[in-house]
């Protein structure tokens, strides 16, 4: 039995339960299973936000996340909150734009990726979440990084469609980071 | 096969409604259900159906109430303090005898509460809420499949016991997203000719009503309608059993906290502990058999609720007692971990309940 468990965290507005959106659908395409629980508490509504992402061979039980296989961190309380609840050999996604601190648990893999500076160099400044996706595809395998783009299609609006090009650069520009 | 698609919880309500052939829903927003208010807000509209947003609960559970006695499929949701809000009309509708569907995506309680999930709400679906002799079957979904199917399966057994069906789920089940299918739709038909349709001036007047004033003629009804719920205990009691045949010990849990419990009954297989789940799917008609059978097999029970222990009650009555039951449980908007079902599970195997 395969299952991995990802919980994306920062602040309300960075994308984060898009972010989780696009794994769950790259799961959902991928015949896996899968479960994706958002925040949707006080705790959204200016502060923190997070999402828990599920993806399995078998039917997932719990969809709350307690101690994730994967943490994406998009800011300081987030990692501060969650970096200890991470597995042991787990890996930790950080927006090193964001969080200047290093992680000091030695048993966990971490990954400083600049995202939010690579997104605004790359003139898309608002898509630092899939940046880091792009990484955590590339270090984690646990989706494979072909039909991005149809997989985008399947959850964006048609009015929005325009932006999946600049999706799909972001997640490139991470997995080759 | 059908395709699977990824839906939250509440959205799959609202859709798998409108695929049973409800075409008018009437309610008020309230977190954290109102994924269902806008679903239908958006498609309604483009299939020739009713979206209603009332001026409040009393007002929509009332234009439910009416649609119900003008013989269509029709459905209210909210949540917690909602629902309450709502009982005075659940009471009219049992009490004249008509199908509506009703969603509790729960949140925690008493009061306001919070909007964090919860099952605090087992007493008043399962035991009335509302005044008088009535009572409501109820229907709590562990998965997003099942917020689909069961609320399919509530409109069709609401047409088919003319009384309310209710889905009692939670924040959790409602907002997540899981796959799902639709491809299980049985949509049932059911006959109406009870129902307010205009006589044509070709048959006489038919009334709706839940006003008797002859005690007598009152009683009677009760007594219909409870030969009526005979049959939906009879019929219509559904729960999944997981890992029972060899079980020393029995979980007992609905909902989310049935996910979280299984998570836990798979670590203590692992540690070499025969328990097992005996998970309600409704939670009335109340699944007595197979809690009185494993009564006869186990030495405990234990019940994973988020709530202070509601469902105890119908676990002791269910085994008369004859075993221990014990609690697992976070209140407020808390969801216990699989870790504490598991210490409980430990502790039952001590014999500590």
């Amino acid at each position: 039995m395969k299952s991995t468990q990802i919980l994306i965290a920062g602040f309300g507005g960075q994308g984060i339960l898009f972010a989780g959106k696009f794994l769950a659908y790259k799961g959902l395409v991928e015949e896996q299973q899968v479960s994706w629980l958002p925040s949707y508490g006080p705790e959204m509504r200016g502060g923190t936000a997070n999402c828990s992402i599920i993806l399995s061979d078998s039917p997932v039980g719990s969809p709350i996340i307690t101690n994730p296989d994967v943490l994406v961190a998009m800011n300081l309380p987030s990692l501060m909150k969650y970096v200890d609840a991470v597995v042991p050999g787990g890996k930790i996604f950080i927006d090193s734009t964001l969080i200047t601190e290093k992680v000091e648990r030695k048993d966990v893999e971490v990954f400083y990726i600049p995202a939010s500076a690579m997104a605004k160099d790359a003139g898309f400044t608002t898509l630092a979440n899939m940046v880091l996706m792009g990484k955590l595809i590339k270090e984690t395998s646990v989706v494979s990084f072909e039909n991005n783009q149809q997989t985008f299609e399947k959850f964006i609006p048609a009015k929005k469609v325009n932006l999946i090009e600049q999706n799909c650069q972001a997640l490139q520009a991470g997995y080759d980071f | 096969m059908a395709e699977r698609v990824l839906m939250k919880g509440n959205e799959a309500i609202a859709e798998a409604a409108i695929r049973a052939g409800c075409r008018h829903y009437f309610g008020y927003p309230i977190t954290p259900q109102t994924e269902i208010a806008a679903y239908m807000a958006k498609k309604m509209p483009k299939i020739g159906g009713v979206f209603l947003q009332a001026e409040s609960e009393i007002a929509s559970i009332n234009m439910v109430y009416g649609a119900a006695a003008a013989g269509v499929r029709v459905m209210t949701s909210s949540s917690s303090p909602g629902i309450s809000l709502k009982t005075e009309g659940l009471s009219y509708i049992a009490g004249s005898d008509v199908p509506a569907f009703v969603v509790n995506v729960q949140r925690g309680g008493p009061g306001l509460g919070g909007i964090q999930p919860s099952q605090s709400d087992y007493f008043q679906a399962t035991k009335g809420g509302g005044h008088g002799d009535y009572r409501m079957i109820v229907l709590a979904p562990a998965s997003v499949q099942e917020m689909a199917s069961l609320t399919i399966k509530g409109f069709n057994l609401a047409d088919k016991y003319l009384m309310t069906a209710m889905i009692l789920a939670d924040g959790t089940i409602g907002q997540m997203m899981e796959p799902i299918s639709f491809e299980d739709a049985e949509i049932e038909n059911y006959e109406k000719p009870w129902a307010l349709t205009g006589t044509n001036c070709e048959r006489k007047h038919n009334i709706v009503n839940s006003l008797y004033l002859q005690p007598d003629q009152l009683e009677i009804k009760n007594f219909e309608r409870y030969e009526r719920y005979k049959l939906v205990e009879q019929n219509e009691t559904m729960w999944e059993e997981y890992m029972m045949e060899d079980a020393q010990y029995c979980v007992v849990a609905f909902g989310i906290a049935a996910r979280v419990a299984k998570n836990a009954v798979v670590a203590a297989r692992a540690e070499g502990i025969k328990v097992g789940l005996i998970r309600p799917i409704t939670l009335w008609p109340f699944p007595t058999a197979p809690l009185a059978a494993a009564a006869d097999k186990v030495d405990g029970f234990i019940s994973v609720e988020l709530n202070m222990g509601q469902m105890i009650e119908d676990i002791r009555l269910a085994t008369q007692c004859k075993k221990p039951v014990g609690l697992c449980n976070r209140t407020g908007g808390m969801i216990p971990s699989p870790d504490q079902v598991l210490q409980s599970i430990r502790n039952a195997q001590k014999g500590v309940y």
